[in-house]
């Protein structure tokens, strides 16, 4: 079960978070920068798990950004780690070469993205055209008005 | 996009409104909206799965849907339903596993491969699905071997096929990964098969040597994960273990020392131990501090091979562990200490090293410890410093003042050394130190301090009585203590007649204060004169709550010598001020002299004296649940010597037994109720003893035992002693029971185990005598067995609450040496042990029955408990049973008898509400019909039928009402729930489509 869903970038500023288990709002800065330091203070060589808390971290670093999701312990490291990269490529498909920018300027693209994606905490699709089918239509008609 | 929002952010209330709309979506055309659709579902079952019980069939539909997506979607919520309950859903085992071949084969379209691995995501998800299906099965595991092999098999290949394509070679590796740590989960969590485990352990293998960091990890979890089931595995990776142990990574080290952790046994546990403590002191997070700590704490006390290094081992854990440990390590430390083992000479050693080890301890300077660690100390210091021989008790108090002394010492700890230094006084010939200090502190500010003190300073003027107050290494033997408070009556008397309200009991006073509030509800504008009648009555009960109960037992007293056994170990007595209590109450109760004294106390120390009777009120609640505790045991051994006086003699203790808990919970007149019941009993005794021949007649072959019994009880009727009451009742209890298990019997009478089973039975039946005359209560379900025992429970609907009683039965007949009953806690569940109800009227030593009281912690429609038995017989060692009870909510609903009026302004009191129609079946599309089968099934209370339409109420244990207001049209119910709980109403809905759908 997924608990949160965070895109950091290394300074620390947090891109987009999405929290599948109810956090107060004053916490979630606070949890955040917590997880961010965690994920920072860790070399490439060193794993792509941490155990927080009572709780995992799972990330991954893509260029200057992290994404980082909170998982309890009941769920499979290797598979969360992966779909992270599922992700960033249907980010790349949408956006084609997505970076930063994209993220910040298009939060509401992203946003229906992962919603297609996790639901609920649990993954609930993985393919790729059928993730962005539902944001093409609405592209189109936005264009069409 | 609707059903997207709808699946993310929804209200509960609104599902009965739109649910109509989304399982019209399930047929809709496009995957797409049948997937969202089923994802909105799914959110529904999460947040009330009550609602959308009835659509199960849906669910299975979707499962066969012929988009993959769709199926995929309705993989979570079987996920989640397996999850809850496992064994329902054996059936579909078949569909997964068919499911899962298509999708490892190959089958499914281009689009969903990840890499050129099919649909991995959805591959776990099948494969955590079978794990649960399979756990502990051999039946439904069979069925999975198969597509395991292939998965595994297919999981392999596929890496070193694509092994040549160094692009994605990765990114296969990883998902593949991925999906074969699943694989090996399952493996290992279904029911095993050699072939497939040996494949696992491979796997597993190769993880754990994978340079790939993130692999390493898995790896390590896998392994920790299997060697519970087989230890040898870990043998065949030593050498990698220790790698990994000395890995830079924290996070790999850690996984390790957990695995490592699973693996100790009484040979590695030096070496273990000691690479956790070094881990241990690097690391700075708390959460991994106490979680390491308790861990450490655990093993030393399970597996220590020695006094030195576990009295080290415990040191440097508190010392570590500081104030953020578990409250239960220092507590199972001590009791350790104070109990010790079973040779006296190595628990004298124990105890000398700890001692000495402490005060090397505390001579260093400048050191600061935590004041977990020093109050553990200090508690040692003061039983066992008389095992020194070189340091006199009054350098060790010289030390203690020291510390108390000093500013760093928290106000908690100074009362744990304050307590030390009390205990050390009687040995000190002369202190100058003891008299400063207490010049010191009966001036403290602190009044806890100053009571303290107070009590050292009057119990040194009286030596001879310190000296039996605190005699020499006795923390755990018995003490006698009067439990019935009985000094404090001529108090109580004095308060009374001074004009002090007589004490009510909690129950009382909470009726009142109810019967007052609904006073309010019906004229808001009474307030003034409701409230402050009520404060006037509350405000006395703080000290006369201890005196009630002694008025109470002031009854019984005439009966019994007012002896109980009390659990001596201090500790059990909460943290602070452990001493003072036992003090307190040792002083007023052991002899006479005391009385005086404490009273002297009491006065002079006008801020004590709330507190102190504060103090003992709480003690007496302690008590009373210790007494709870010993009782079951108590009357077994008395029961067990089955001489006539012994039997009648327990029967008057349990009897007291009981009524004193009742004092607590139930209404007083129950009590005054069942002292009536032996004499109507004995005026019908001749009645008693015809019928009792007449089962003696017909039981004749049923063994011995219950022809002692019978006769034994008839002698008694006749030797008209004094015990002639308890033994009516007692006999009334069988001829009473026996009538209703007769039937039982003679289905026994054809099984080989006639005699214990009968005898079992009776005992049985006549232990549920007292609460079946009152309640209603189930049939007896045996709840799991094996060879030599049975254990059967059965519920009993108590108007205040649910009482589950199991009782368990030797088969054979054997003396049941000790059982002991554990209900594992859940989180919906308060549960309170009961004792009193044990009847050790035949056979006790082949039955032991235990009692609980069951409270709902908040609403939910079927719950488990569950838990163990650990038994041991005449000459075997002892073995563990588990077994679990279903409960649902109907267990706890009770009729709630109120009038119309307040009907109305109740139901306008409450918020939450829900409405449904039901659709009623042919035979009972009438009102009455209805009525009575709601009436009848869910204990409802009919407060008013106008026409066609109906006013229910009931309330949920302890007090949670629901109102419901329903009307007939046609065959159609409408039902209306409004209680001021928000998730009672759904559940209690459920439950009355059930019961319209079963009828």
């Amino acid at each position: 079960m997924i608990k949160f869903f965070l895109m950091v970038n290394k300074q620390g500023q947090t891109r987009l978070s999405k929290y599948y288990e109810h956090v107060e709002i004053s916490k979630r800065t606070l949890l955040e920068t917590e997880v961010i330091k965690s994920c920072l203070s860790r070399s490439n060589e060193q794993c792509s798990f941490i155990e927080f808390k009572d709780f995992k971290l799972i990330y991954r670093q893509y260029a200057a950004l992290f994404i980082v999701v909170g998982v309890n312990d009941t769920e499979n490291e290797m598979a969360i780690y992966e779909f992270i990269h599922n992700f960033v490529e249907v980010l790349d498909e949408y956006f084609s070469r997505v970076s930063e920018l994209d993220i910040m300027f298009n939060l509401d693209k992203v946003h229906i993205i992962l919603d297609e994606m996790v639901l609920n905490g649990c993954i609930v699709e993985t393919n790729r055209a059928r993730i962005l089918a539902p944001l093409l239509i609405l592209d189109k008609m936005s264009e069409s008005i | 996009m609707a059903l997207t929002v709808v699946s993310q952010i929804f209200p509960r209330e609104m599902i009965p409104a739109v649910l109509p709309l989304i399982e019209d979506k399930l047929q809709h055309s496009k995957e797409i909206i049948r997937r969202k659709a089923v994802l909105a579902l799914y959110k529904f079952h999460l947040i009330a799965p009550n609602q959308v019980q009835h659509i199960h069939i849906k669910f299975r539909k979707a499962l066969c849907d012929r988009d993959v997506g769709v199926m995929a979607a309705s993989l979570h919520i079987y996920f989640r339903m397996i999850k809850e309950n496992s064994s329902g859903y054996k059936d579909l085992t078949g569909s997964f596993v068919t499911i899962l071949k298509q999708v490892v084969g190959g089958k499914l379209p281009v689009d969903f491969n990840y890499h050129s691995v099919p649909a991995p995501w959805l591959q776990i998800q099948l494969l955590r699905i079978l794990g649960l299906l399979g756990k502990d099965d051999q039946r439904t595991s069979e069925l999975m071997y198969d597509v395991l092999d292939e998965s595994l098999r297919r999981a392999e290949l596929n890496h070193n096929v694509t092994y040549g394509n160094i692009c994605t070679w990765f990114k296969i590796q990883k998902v593949q990964k991925a999906i074969l740590f699943e694989c090996v989960h399952t493996v290992y969590s279904i029911y095993p098969k050699s072939e497939l485990l040996e494949k696992a352990a491979k796997c597993i293998g190769k993880f754990v040597l994978s340079p790939k960091i993130n692999l390493k990890y898995l790896g390590l979890k896998a392994l920790t994960y299997v060697i519970q089931q087989d230890p040898t595995l870990a043998l065949q990776h030593q050498m990698t273990i220790i790698e990994c142990l000395d890995h830079p990574d924290p996070i790999i080290k850690r996984e390790t020392l957990e695995l490592l952790y699973r693996i100790t046994n009484a040979q590695n546990i030096t070496v273990i131990v000691q690479k956790m403590l070094e881990y241990l002191q690097q690391s700075k997070e708390e959460y991994i501090i106490v979680n390491l700590v308790g861990k450490i704490a655990e093993l030393a006390e399970k597996y220590a091979p020695d006094n030195a290094w576990f009295i080290q081992t415990m040191n440097a854990v508190f010392s570590v562990g500081g104030d953020v440990m578990h409250p239960d390590i220092p507590n199972n430390f001590l009791r350790l200490l104070a109990e010790g083992f079973d040779d006296e000479t190595e628990d004298q050693q124990l105890r000398l090293y700890a001692v000495q080890s402490y005060l090397t301890l505390l001579d260093a300077e400048n050191v600061f410890y935590p004041q977990k660690f020093l109050q553990v100390m200090s508690w040692v210091l003061g039983e066992y410093a008389y095992l020194l021989d070189k340091e006199t008790p009054e350098e060790v108090i010289t030390k203690l003042y020291k510390l108390l002394t000093s500013d760093l010492v928290s106000s908690e700890t100074k009362a744990w050394l304050l307590a030390a230094v009390t205990k050390l006084t009687p040995r000190a010939h002369s202190s100058n130190v003891v008299e400063r200090l207490i010049q010191e502190f009966t001036v403290s500010l602190d009044t806890c301090m100053r009571q303290h003190a107070f009590e050292l300073k009057h119990l040194r003027e009286n030596v001879e009585l310190m000296k039996s107050l605190l005699p020499v290494d006795k923390s755990c033997e018995d003490l006698v203590v009067d439990t019935s408070l009985s000094f404090l009556d001529g108090f109580v008397a004095e308060e009374l007649s001074q004009g002090a309200a007589p004490y009510k009991p909690h129950h009382q006073r909470q009726e009142e204060k109810l019967s007052q509030e609904k006073v309010l509800n019906f004229e808001p504008y009474g307030l003034s004169f409701s409230s402050s009648g009520f404060t006037g009555r509350q405000s006395p009960a703080g000290i006369s709550l201890g005196s009630d109960v002694s008025g109470n037992s002031a009854e019984t007293a005439l009966k019994e010598t007012n002896s109980l056994k009390l659990d001596g170990i201090k500790k059990l007595w909460g943290k602070e001020g452990y001493l003072p209590k036992k003090e307190g109450k040792a002083g007023d109760e052991t002899e006479a002299p005391p009385v005086p004294q404490e009273s002297i106390i009491m006065e002079s120390v006008d801020q004590t004296i709330v507190k102190k009777d504060q103090s003992q009120v709480l003690t007496q609640s302690k008590e009373e649940k210790e007494k709870q505790l010993l009782a079951s045991s108590l009357f077994v051994g008395l029961g067990s010597e089955s001489t006539i006086n012994l039997l009648g003699k327990a029967d008057t203790v349990s009897h007291k037994f009981r009524r004193k808990s009742k004092v607590k919970e139930t209404k007083s007149g129950e009590t005054t109720s069942t002292q009536n019941m032996p004499c109507s009993y004995f005026s019908s005794s001749s009645d008693v003893t015809y019928e009792d021949d007449y089962y003696l007649d017909t039981l004749q072959d049923r063994g011995d035992k219950e022809l002692n019994k019978f006769s034994l009880s008839s002698e008694l009727l006749d030797s008209e002693s004094l015990t002639e009451l308890p033994s009516a009742e007692k006999l009334s209890s069988c001829t009473e029971s026996t009538p209703s298990l007769f039937t039982d019997n003679m289905e026994g009478l054809h099984t080989p185990s006639t005699v214990a089973s009968v005898a079992n039975e009776i005992s049985l039946a006549s232990s549920l005598l007292e609460e079946t005359s009152e309640h209603m209560h189930s049939d007896l379900v045996e709840v799991c067995d094996n060879e030599t025992i049975s254990v059967s429970s059965y519920k009993i609907w108590k108007d205040d609450c649910l009482m589950v009683t199991w009782s368990v039965s030797s088969k054979s007949g054997l003396e049941l040496k000790s059982a002991n009953l554990e209900i594992s806690p859940t989180e919906n569940f308060k549960i309170t042990e009961q004792p009193g109800c044990c009847l050790p009227v035949i056979e006790t030593e082949s039955i032991k029955t235990f009692q609980y009281s069951v409270q709902m912690e908040k609403p939910f429609t079927e719950g488990n408990l569950s838990g163990f038995i650990n038994y041991q017989m005449m000459d075997t060692h002892s073995v563990q049973l588990e077994f679990s009870v279903n409960l649902s909510l109907l267990d706890f609903i009770r009729p709630l008898k109120i009038s119309t009026e307040n009907f109305g302004s109740l139901w306008l009191s409450f918020a939450n509400d829900v409405k449904q129609n039901v659709k009623m079946s042919e035979s009972q599309a009438a009102l009455p019909s209805a009525l009575k089968t709601l009436q009848q099934k869910l204990r409802l209370h009919v407060v008013e039928i106008i026409g066609n339409e109906g006013l229910l109420a009931c309330q949920l244990l302890p007090s949670i009402p629901c109102l419901v207001h329903f009307r007939v049209h046609g065959d159609v119910l409408a039902l209306w729930f409004r209680s001021s709980c928000s998730t009672l109403p759904d559940y209690l809905l459920y439950q009355c489509q059930k019961v319209m759908e079963e009828s």
